[in-house]
């Protein structure tokens, strides 16, 4: 057996071309990565003699000291993609654990209408326009961190997702069992069917959180004036027409010295807050690893 | 007497309206936050669709939303014949459909390609050394991909431009030549996704049961005849659910990647303007609702009927493998 599993390869030479190739393209993934952080810690005159390089002549960490120290936008940026991504993602998670909880209890009346309910928006929507109109002018979702997080609440892809979890996960006789037991439809939900559900729950979390900590679509349209409550991501994408910006946010939030903010490391910075960016997803990578594959290759079984 | 108490015993004993829908009651409150967010966030903007065949004016005494749309004079389909004025939005309509094309060819190609070979080194850690790699970009947000591929062509500090002038070569500024951006904006989205689809590929190929693999090479097939004949037909219904459900969404870009990555460059305008990135620009230069939102329609209804047409080709393929 184990020597057929052998005798059963490609030649080497054949695996060494593919290793190349794979291998090139992996590598290629990365490399911009880490260029980023050796730029980000790249001395600034470096960068105006030779420009971006994987081999500065000077390293620094002043412009990390310079953001940390002189840039409260930056901290009120961070505060607010933190506080987006826990509160989007915990109401968001619970809202799409509750409504496809429902969706897949087959004695519910009303399933193929809520089923459809919510696909429906997935093939056919009012367009940008219609939505923003809407949100701005009758909801309220303009320049408060409800429209930062509200927009996002919903993923039809999620509740599917979700839905084919608890189907492939929680044995229905279970929930017989616990209501024979007089428990109440929530205390099964939460006590019973929530624990056995939790890789599920662990998956559409994390790709809630995902979605929230890398959004920046909602506060182009949504944050005009109050642009203190942009989220990092938002904060990174004004830079890349106006290097000046953030000096300028700063200043404005009362950073002493508006000469020496000019004076500013411009080019680096930037780069130093895709770093910022980068480091919770980095850290937090192996779960998403873990977790995601594992949901979407479930969930991608449509159930 | 006798009748009224016997009617009250009835009351206690048999359960009341609520008690009986208890259970669906129970469920319908857990629907409802979703459903409220469908119906105010989703289902009312479809009916904001009534913009698109209104003139949108502002109703000076009292300007609120409804005010405003319920004056606003209908005129059919005037806000629609902007869009067939310039050739803007059809060059964004071209630019759409033809990066798209690329995306679903060289999207199920390439994918398929790396998790075969990568099923195949011997090797396992050095393909999960791979895969977590590859998978990276996946968890990017087009603005940071946007400053990754800036530090490359950025026109003052980029390392192309400088190696472009070591090289005594005429330096190109990036960000303003039209001619490598449909390349850098294809390789864009591969880099990104890619990986991703490798991976559900992947898994699904480490799925297939061993014992076919062993049969087909006692059988004498060689690895080709065996990747051809039990690894493809394994993948068939996945590789072309996906590309049908693709070609349903051809209208769609992914805004992001086009609006970002190119900067907002608006020299870039002819080769990565897109319907999505048209349509927002159109509402934030002209700010004219109603045409805007009448360019929005015709794309979500040219998408509407792209998506049940590409399900009823997946009906007829694989009837349990269609979207709906």
């Amino acid at each position: 057996m184990r020597k057929n599993h052998r005798l059963n390869q490609i030649s080497v030479g054949t695996e060494t071309i593919f290793h190349v190739i794979v291998g090139l393209f992996s590598i290629c993934c990365i490399i911009p990565f880490i260029f980023v952080i050796v730029i980000s810690f790249t001395a600034e005159s470096s960068i105006r003699e030779i420009g971006y390089s994987f081999i500065p002549r000077a390293w620094s960490t002043g412009t990390y000291t310079y953001a940390i120290q002189r840039l409260p936008q930056i901290w009120r940026s961070y505060f607010n993609s933190i506080l987006i991504t826990v509160i989007g993602t915990a109401l968001s998670t619970l809202m799409c654990a509750l409504y496809s909880y429902a969706l897949f209890r087959p004695d519910f009346k009303y399933r193929g209408f809520f089923t459809f309910f919510s696909f429906f928006t997935m093939i056919f929507g009012g367009g940008l326009v219609p939505t923003y109109v809407i949100c701005t002018q009758v909801l309220g979702l303009r320049e408060n961190y409800a429209a930062l997080i509200v927009p996002l609440l919903v993923s039809p892809f999620n509740i599917i997702i979700m839905r084919t979890f608890f189907k492939s996960s929680v044995p229905l006789e279970l929930i017989e069992a616990a209501t024979i037991d007089g428990s109440g439809e929530y205390s099964t939900f939460f006590m019973v069917v929530l624990p056995i559900a939790k890789p599920g729950l662990a998956t559409i979390a994390l790709l809630n959180a995902l979605a929230y900590w890398n959004d920046w679509y909602l506060s182009l349209l949504y944050i005009k004036q109050n642009k203190v409550l942009q989220p990092l991501q938002a904060l990174l994408m004004e830079l890349q027409n106006n290097v000046e910006y953030l000096n300028r946010m700063s200043a404005a939030l009362g950073s002493s010295a508006i000469q020496e903010a000019m004076r500013a490391p411009t080019q680096t910075l930037r780069m130093v807050l895709v770093v910022l960016i980068v480091i919770p997803i980095a850290c937090a990578y192996p779960f998403f690893q873990r977790y995601i594959v594992s949901g979407l290759t479930i969930g991608s079984v449509k159930g | 007497m006798k009748n009224k108490r016997s009617r009250q015993g009835d009351a206690s004993l048999a359960p009341n309206w609520f008690q009986r829908n208890k259970k669906v009651l129970a469920l319908l409150t857990m629907v409802s936050p979703t459903a409220i967010w469908l119906l105010l966030l989703r289902y009312l903007p479809i009916g904001g669709i009534v913009l698109a065949f209104k003139s949108y004016k502002i109703f000076p005494r009292d300007p609120t939303f409804w005010n405003n749309l319920i004056h606003s004079k209908w005129v059919g389909l005037k806000n629609f014949e902007f869009i067939f004025k310039t050739d803007q939005a059809l060059v964004a309509i071209r630019n759409t459909i033809l990066y798209n094309i690329v995306f679903i060819i060289l999207g199920a190609i390439i994918p398929v390609a790396f998790a075969i070979m990568m099923n195949e080194f011997t090797k396992k850690f050095v393909a999960k050394a791979y895969q977590t790699m590859m998978f990276f970009p996946y968890f990017l947000s087009w603005v940071v991909v946007s400053y990754f591929l800036n530090a490359f062509i950025d026109a003052q500090y980029g390392v192309l431009p400088a190696a472009q002038a070591a090289a005594g070569k005429d330096v190109i500024s990036w960000y303003t030549t039209t001619k490598p951006w449909p390349l850098i904006i294809i390789f864009a989205n591969l880099w990104k996704n890619v990986g991703y689809s490798t991976v559900l590929y992947l898994a699904a190929i480490t799925g297939i049961d061993a014992s076919q693999y062993e049969a087909a090479a006692i059988d004498g097939a060689s690895k080709w005849q065996q990747i051809r004949y039990v690894t493809l037909p394994h993948l068939r219904t996945m590789i072309s659910i996906l590309l049908i459900l693709n070609v349903g969404k051809i209208f769609a870009a992914d805004f992001g990647l086009f609006y970002n990555v190119p900067m907002q460059s608006g020299a870039l305008f002819p080769v990565t303007q897109v319907i999505d990135t048209y349509i927002y620009r159109v509402f934030i230069t002209t700010g004219n609702i109603s045409q805007s939102s009448a360019a929005g329609l015709l794309q979500n209804v040219i998408g509407f009927v792209c998506i049940m047409l590409a399900n009823a080709v997946v009906k007829r393929i694989d009837p349990e493998s269609t979207l709906f």
